[in-house]
């Protein structure tokens, strides 16, 4: 265990924000990469830490699931200190489902105070989705406040009542984008108000249709948007053509192309895995030269140990050190 | 007006399975309007009580009356002749009702017959939806007369999340998403500069979150 002391309260060098590894890699023009982890359904440190190593040192920072899908696990806050303890980035994820304003306060303040530096604001999935669907939700703030008070915490060092905090967080702020959601026309507005709303960087919904994403991203650059934001593309490698289809036709927000699930049943037997792969790769290569995009982010969904492979293949690798 | 479903025989019978002489008390306000507590629906429910219980071989004698609103003490006090008659009632107002005639009559046991939901209206014949949460600070204004604390499933005020699709809500195919509605009337209109800033947190003592509410309109208290 790490001794948690007062160095955690060191404000970040220079100007930045944090001074987060992402935030460095970022700004230093690094084209980033993130990963992600979701904490186990249960106190199963053992089972967190075997994440970590297919993680470490193969991304810039790995989102902590904050009760993904509604579904109840560790909580984000406690398995983001373990994987301090542990040597890698966390980008601590927090939904104002389960929180109200006091909590999410307090929450960001334990986060800075166990170093933790990056933040993702998010609304969460809808509990009705998850294994307590009988539970009542709390969206006291919705994601947009969220930025704004975490922002607003660490730039005016005030609370959301105006009060003066005695040590502010310190937090590098990103938030969610889904280009894929309904109506298309809007998605690159609410962008613009959670970048005006304060955050730092966005990571994207996993993107499958590229002709959307691609249409997207022109209208993000039209905005001018990229430069007052660094934008990380998602990539989900799919695992089956399976896969495909239920994500396509289950999870609200998502598009899966018909051309796609068409190509992974198009592989040959006991191959449908690495077509995903490839796709997933194409992707990437593609993401390195769009206007616009600063990075990737993979979340390869209880996929982890394909990380490694995946970043090495994607030329990721090694991992700038800024 | 506000909306209810009827419970189920079963656990009505369940309420007053101890019982052999009740009332079945209506309410002529919001429950006669929804179909569900008015003078039909009272009818039906004491028939159907009556049926079941004789087929259990213990009959009950049940008498009916429905008031004009048991939310309001003027007409609740019409009962007090006849309230001590029975070993209980049950009523079929929202939850409103039981809670007048429990305060009015500290000896007599009241029961619910209906599940009180929500506000709103029908929206076609048969089918009524929630409009508004009784938020106590009324913004909807600003969004062209459609409430997003009551109508998205998350209250977000900075919509939609990256769940809707296809207009609908992303708990289910059946509910349309309101920051759809919001937004798409809004490109309609040309006016989505609107939409386009941060709004400050909501207050919410306003709301339930305050603790019980109460309204004073001292000009009529007099
Ligand atoms: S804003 Fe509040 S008062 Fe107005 S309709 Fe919505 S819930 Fe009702
Ligand atoms: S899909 Fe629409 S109504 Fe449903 S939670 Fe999201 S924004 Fe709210």
């Amino acid at each position: 265990m790490s001794e948690i002391n007062s160095e955690n309260n060191v404000k970040p060098e220079g100007d930045f924000k944090s001074g987060s590894n992402l935030e460095k890699v970022l700004r230093a023009g690094h084209f980033a990469f993130t990963g992600e982890c979701g904490p186990p359904k249960g106190a199963n440190v053992h089972h967190l830490v075997e994440k970590f190593h297919h993680l470490k040192g193969n991304v810039d920072a790995v989102n902590i699931t904050d009760n993904q899908t509604a579904v109840v696990r560790m909580s984000s806050l406690a398995a983001s200190h373990l994987m301090i303890d542990h040597g890698l980035e966390p980008n601590f994820q927090m939904v104002c489902r389960d929180r109200n304003r006091l909590a999410i306060t307090s929450d960001i303040l334990g986060a800075y105070a166990l170093g933790i530096r990056n933040m993702l604001c998010l609304s969460g999935d809808h509990q009705s989705f998850g294994n307590h669907p009988e539970a009542k939700n709390v969206h006291d703030i919705d994601s947009m406040q969220l930025i704004n008070l975490v922002t607003t915490m660490r730039d005016k060092e005030e609370f959301l009542n105006g009060e003066k905090i005695d040590v502010a967080p310190k937090l590098f702020v990103g938030a969610a984008c889904n280009p894929f959601a309904d109506p298309f026309e809007y998605r690159v507005y609410r962008l613009a108000n959670k970048i005006a709303a304060g955050a730092d960087f966005i990571q994207t919904q996993c993107i499958y249709n590229m002709d959307k994403f691609r249409t997207f991203m022109k209208q993000v650059v039209d905005m001018g948007l990229h430069e007052k934001c660094y934008i990380l593309a998602g990539v989900t490698p799919m695992k089956s053509a399976r896969m495909a289809s239920f994500m396509g036709k289950m999870v609200p927000g998502m598009d899966v192309p018909e051309s796609l699930i068409n190509r992974l049943k198009g592989a040959e037997k006991g191959k449908q895995a690495e077509e995903g792969i490839k796709f997933a790769l194409e992707q990437i290569e593609e993401f390195k030269e769009m206007k616009g995009v600063a990075g990737v982010h993979l979340m390869a969904i209880e996929w982890e140990q394909m990380v490694p492979e995946i970043a090495e293949r994607a030329g990721m690798l090694p991992r700038p050190v800024v | 007006m506000i909306v209810a479903d009827r419970k189920s025989l079963e656990e009505i019978l369940s309420m007053i399975k101890d019982y052999k002489n009740i009332m079945v008390l209506g309410c002529k306000g919001c429950v006669t309007v929804c179909n569900v507590g008015g003078e039909k629906e009272v009818s039906i429910l004491a028939s159907a009580l009556r049926i079941a219980r004789q087929k259990e071989g213990r009959e009950i004698n049940i008498d009916t009356k429905v008031i004009e609103r048991q939310c309001d003490n003027e007409y609740v006090a019409q009962l007090k002749e006849t309230v001590g008659n029975y070993e209980a009632v049950v009523s079929m107002a929202c939850g409103v009702g039981p809670q007048f005639l429990s305060e009015a009559y500290r000896e007599q046991k009241f029961y619910p017959a209906v599940n009180t939901t929500f506000f709103g209206g029908a929206v076609t014949h048969g089918i009524w939806e929630e409009r508004c949460a009784g938020c106590g600070t009324c913004i909807i204004h600003d969004f062209d007369g459609l409430c997003p604390v009551a109508r998205c499933a998350k209250s977000l005020l900075h919509g939609p999340c990256g769940g809707s699709s296809k207009g609908k809500c992303e708990i289910s195919k059946e509910t349309i998403c309101i920051w759809d509605s919001i937004v798409s009337k809004k490109m309609e209109q040309g006016r989505l500069n609107d939409l386009l800033k941060v709004r400050a947190v909501k207050d919410w003592r306003t709301a339930r979150d305050g603790g019980p509410r109460r309204s004073i309109r001292e000009e009529l208290t007099q």
